[in-house]
């Protein structure tokens, strides 16, 4: 027994679920969380990986957080926050964003969900909650408008893949088939009615991400339904083991790895995410004198030529040994069947098929510059 | 998962089974639930000498890469070629993959090793935590 009280960690409404089905759970963010189901569920990294590209997963994404801005001038303010321009979006309409720090970095990538006329949504990750909110709270107070966290509102459930929509719209009266990517409805699912559901993912797959009120009763009893439902699919329950190696395929960021507070847009390539044709927002003037003194080091997808995982953090090699650069996500790809990552290196090596090595365990392993992203789904 | 008593098995998750002079070395089913998905498995050649208690390799799953630390002293006299090819035998049968066999240089190290039983106490407080 221990007198220290141990750092408080933080549970999903679904975790007696998660840990009831005998998923591996581990501590991310803060967070307890599925890492991987077991296999008898269908479970295993590369089982849910594939699930996902082929038929259908779903995935506990309730730590992800959810800020609403509403009042008279929302658009103002989500505009003068946020790097992309919500002033383009018809109500019922998303788009990929991120909250800039004054130097150009990232506070944290976003979803702006645009709900109603003067009504945004922004969906932010599990580690910057609280950072996100205390920063769009300070930085909205000259608007008029309503800044709330609703992070603790919503288990948000993703269901993922291209038969994501045919078991959805299993459960739903809403017409899930005018429902285009990065667009959200409303309707009743399993019952509950008005429940927002949105065209978007993490997986580079087409899906829905679903909000559903976050007590646990309500949220078993969604979770199990869909599993249910999804049965003639063949759905695969997935952790965030399967939820990192999918979004590396399709070159989805993650905080903390490709975007932080010390890496800026332009080095990132989230350029067409950034409108400087908006006239303000924070990070705007820094970006600007950015790209006027020239970007010097780039984000490049590798694949492996010689056997090795490059991962995270590993050093990245010229051909004669040099270090040049770093691993931000490394991993085999289940789909690709190849150990792919991601590196920031100058700007000379961005060329595609410019030989590198990187260093894993102090051997130089042969790695290549690849076209990104890795996959792209098949248009339909 | 029951662990088979006709070896011994380390705190780091290797199993070893002794036949006469010669033993095969492996990781237990605990440590392949662990890992999960493996993906690959460097082991030394053959000629390599281990030294009980150090790396002698790694195996490394989707999420993670884990160093093997050998049992027991000795000389590699036979590498298991087929996990090259197949490193998810590992996953699904990991008291039956050998990943090499030594001849022991001092076989009285094994005395410091875990029983099936002590080992499967060992992993039950392990996951307990």
């Amino acid at each position: 027994m221990s007198a220290v009280e141990a750092p408080t960690i933080r549970k999903t409404a679904l975790n007696a679920v998660h840990r009831q089905m005998g998923a591996k759970m581990v501590e991310f963010n803060g967070w307890d969380m599925p890492v991987e189901y077991p296999a008898s569920l269908g479970g295993g990294i590369i089982n849910e990986h594939m699930a996902v590209r082929t038929g259908v997963g779903i995935f506990d994404v309730s730590h992800m957080g959810d800020i609403r801005l509403a009042g008279r001038q929302a658009l103002a303010a989500v505009q003068h926050i946020s790097m992309n321009d919500a002033s383009r979006l018809a109500i019922g309409q998303a788009q990929y964003s991120a909250l800039l720090y004054p130097q150009g970095t990232f506070v944290d990538d976003v979803i702006v969900h645009r709900l109603g006329q003067d009504e945004y949504l922004l969906v932010i990750n599990a580690g910057t909650r609280e950072k996100d909110f205390n920063w769009v709270r300070d930085n909205t107070r000259q608007f008029d408008c309503a800044v709330e966290n609703l992070s603790d509102d919503f288990t948000q459930i993703a269901i993922q893949g291209p038969k994501a929509v045919n078991l959805l719209q299993k459960l739903t009266d809403a017409d899930l088939s005018a429902v285009k990517f990065y667009w959200v409805t409303r309707g009743t699912v399993c019952g509950l009615k008005d429940t927002l559901m949105g065209r978007t993912g993490y997986t580079a797959e087409d899906g829905f991400e679903i909000y559903v009120p976050s007590d646990e009763g309500t949220s078993a009893f969604v979770w199990n339904e869909i599993l249910i439902a999804g049965k003639e699919f063949g759905v695969v329950p997935c952790g965030l083991g399967a939820r990192n190696t999918l979004r590396l395929e399709g070159k989805l960021p993650l905080y903390g790895h490709e975007i932080s507070d010390t890496i800026n847009v332009w080095e990132a390539g989230l350029d067409r995410f950034c409108k400087m044709e908006k006239p303000e927002f924070i990070g705007r003037d820094a970006l600007q004198k950015a790209k006027a003194a020239g970007v010097k080091r780039t984000l490049v997808g590798l694949e492996m030529t010689q056997r090795g995982v490059a991962r995270d953090g590993y050093k990245v090699l010229d051909t004669a040994g040099r270090e040049i650069g770093y691993i931000t996500s490394g991993s085999p790809a289940p789909y690709l069947k190849k150990n792919i990552a991601l590196a920031y290196v100058p700007r000379e090596f961005e060329g595609l098929g410019t030989p590198l090595q990187v260093e894993i365990r102090g051997q130089a392993v042969g790695a290549v510059v690849v076209p990104t992203p890795f996959y792209k789904r098949p248009k339909k | 998962m029951p662990y088979p008593s006709d070896r011994k098995y380390t705190r780091e998750h290797e199993w070893i089974q002794v036949n006469g002079n010669s033993a095969a070395v492996g990781i237990t089913d605990y440590a392949q639930q662990s890992l999960g998905d493996i993906v690959f498995v460097e082991t030394p050649k053959v000629g390599a000498e281990l030294t009980a208690g150090k790396t002698f390799g790694t195996v490394e799953s989707v999420k993670a890469v884990s160093d093997l630390f050998s049992p027991a002293s000795g000389t590699v006299t036979e590498v298991n070629s087929e996990l090259a090819t197949a490193p998810e035998k590992v996953n699904s049968d990991a008291h039956g993959s050998w990943m090499v066999r030594i001849t022991l240089k001092n076989p009285s190290e094994l005395d410091a090793l875990l029983s099936a039983a002590d080992y499967e106490k060992y992993v039950a407080e392990e996951a307990g935590h």
